[in-house]
């Protein structure tokens, strides 16, 4: 590769990362608190590519001042040819420009297990009717806590659309840990007025009071709780979909 | 919103293509790549709609932005190293004898907060600076593992089990020194033949400076690329059912998730995250998981191959796996 193009490919980069940071598409695939690192290593490379640029443009007029330079920048020139693997960085470039896939949805929540783990505590429930509580906090609290500190309040939840194998839908949120290659699902199973057509992937509000039933996660066998609905309203995707 | 853009980039190359073209060949090659991308817009759309394939694109593109930052970090240390740290410091604050200089090394992976990504090329500044390969090695397979941040990480994903911050602790520490000390015993130093790389002595530090981070991006952002398109390929074909199968035999399932880190190539800020979702694994196994993942998977096979030639890393990879995984079973029989 040449050094022209491998200018080219740094910028692309860099301009693609500072791109995604600033208009949120970065929330697809990790965590907010990575922008700032995101930034910086997006000026990081496009000072590179510059740089490249630079360093080229001035060489030349260096080397007929002095040919011995010259001979000793070119002796690095000739073994410059980067590997053909550098093409590769273009892939991520083209994917992010072209099409920005979309955050995990049904898809993958249906493949892997639900990531319930025990919460460190159940804090009493602020005030508010319906009170909003993220899938996570409900289905913690369904599960370990037995829903002793849901009260019988009137709870609101938000999420899309997984259908497990015998159709049954899960209300679902991915969480994040780190990036979206290790995004795990927690589900909560709807029972009560549960719309008769649900789509994979539509986002749903769910407002509802808990529900004794229970289910396993066919996938690995994790605890499902369930929310008995009182009415389901579709919704947009929210902005950040992950959960935590 | 997206493909706004891609369509003017194309068409602005395209109208200074001609004159480029017997210059510069690789040029020529992208813009003919973003103009068939651009024209065949509508099939290329329809068959990346598909379900597994968003999926694919979503983990690869995640992995990558991910690592990115790390890897531009490991990257700038890793040019300061080789232009502005003279090599006469290393040789005053490493022990002279190979034997000593390991430990130390291992130990001072503490200080690189950072991921695999960021340890590969400073491993491999490390070396051209003439420190001794076998405590630059131990370097390379701790500094991702024990430093404050990811053992910060593994106690907030095990809140239950505290012991496991010091399980990993402990048996990443003693695999990368014995992996150094065995390299100083066995290794032979023709297995190292790092690919050519372009001199950077003669040009100001300027220039070197950004010779090598501009080399360094190309070469080890390549392999990152294709270990990011190895793990999203993995996530998105092998169903998670399987994993169970695995989990009921003590000895199969560390076996197991020791392979799974190699496949899964997942940061080393982020596994814990992941290991403690795998509950239906014993503590051990999920110790060997934690233990293989950041010294060996697929990402930094194809990077510390590209660093030091694939000579080294044919033989490197395997021992360490196996060392990883023995290390694991007999520190988690003695800790958790």
């Amino acid at each position: 590769m040449k050094r022209q193009a491998q200018a080219v490919v740094l910028f692309l980069i860099g301009g693609t990362v500072i791109r995604a940071s600033f208009t949120d598409l970065y929330l697809r695939y990790v965590k907010a608190g990575l922008r700032p690192f995101l930034l910086v290593a997006g000026v990081v490379l496009i000072t590179a590519a510059v740089a490249t640029v630079w360093y080229e443009v001035r060489r030349p007029r260096e080397g007929a001042a002095n040919r011995s330079a010259s001979e000793h920048g070119d002796s690095g020139g000739h073994t410059h040819h980067e590997p053909r693997i550098a093409w590769f960085l273009a892939l991520p470039v083209l994917a992010l420009i072209l099409v920005a896939p979309p955050p995990p949805g049904s898809y993958s929540a249906g493949r892997t297990g639900t990531a319930l783990q025990r919460p460190p505590g159940f804090p009493t429930l602020p005030a508010g009717d319906p009170l909003r509580l993220s899938v996570l906090d409900y289905a913690g609290r369904a599960v370990f806590d037995h829903g002793r500190s849901l009260d019988d309040r009137k709870i609101k939840l938000t999420g899309f659309i997984t259908l497990g194998d015998s159709g049954a839908p899960y209300l679902s949120r991915m969480s994040l840990n780190c990036c979206a290659a290790d995004a795990q699902p927690v589900k909560v199973g709807l029972s009560g007025r549960v719309p008769p057509t649900l789509q994979p992937d539509a986002w749903l509000e769910i407002t509802g009071t808990y529900s004794k039933k229970k289910a396993k996660d066919p996938v690995n066998d994790g605890a499902i709780p369930f929310i008995d609905v009182s009415r389901a309203r579709p919704v947009k995707a929210p902005h950040n979909q992950y959960e935590n | 919103m997206p493909t706004t853009e891609a369509p003017p980039r194309a068409g602005d190359r395209e109208a200074d293509g001609p004159q480029g073209r017997q210059a510069n060949s690789s040029l020529v090659l992208m813009i003919a790549l973003l103009l068939l991308v651009a024209v065949f817009q509508t099939p290329i759309r329809r068959a990346l709609s598909l379900p597994l394939m968003q999926n694919w694109m979503t983990v690869f593109v995640a992995v990558f932005i991910q690592a990115l930052p790390f890897l531009v970090l490991g990257v700038l240390l890793s040019a300061l190293i080789a232009v502005f740290v003279p090599p006469s410091f290393f040789a005053r604050a490493l022990p002279k004898r190979p034997t000593l200089a390991v430990p130390v090394a291992g130990m001072a992976g503490v200080v690189l907060p950072g991921c695999e990504c960021a340890s590969v090329p400073v491993a491999g500044a490390l070396v051209r600076r003439g420190v001794t390969p076998a405590a630059a090695f131990a370097f390379l397979l701790s500094a991702p593992a024990i430093n404050p941040i990811v053992l910060t990480a593994t106690a907030v994903a095990f809140p239950d089990d505290p012991q496991m911050v010091l399980a990993r602790f402990v048996a990443s520490l003693v695999v990368a020194c014995a992996m150094g000390w065995l390299w100083h015993r066995l290794g032979r130093s023709d297995w190292l033949r790092p690919p050519a790389r372009p001199s950077f002595e003669g040009l100001g530090k300027g220039a070197a400076f950004w010779g090598s981070v501009r080399h360094d991006v190309m070469h080890a952002g390549g392999f990152l690329v294709v270990g990011a398109m190895a793990a999203a390929t993995l996530k998105a074909v092998v169903p998670e059912s399987w994993l169970r199968l695995a989990a009921d035999n003590p000895v199969v399932s560390i076996l197991v998730l020791g392979i799974l880190a190699v496949l899964l190539s997942i940061c080393s800020e982020a596994d814990a995250f992941v290991a403690a979702s795998l509950t239906q694994f014993s503590l051990t196994a999920r110790l060997a998981f934690l233990v293989v993942g950041p010294m060996i998977d697929l990402k930094l096979f194809a990077m510390q191959a590209a660093t030091f030639g694939r000579g080294f890393a044919l033989r490197f990879a395997p021992v360490t796996f196996a060392l990883a995984v023995l290390t694991s079973a007999l520190v988690g029989a003695v800790l958790l």
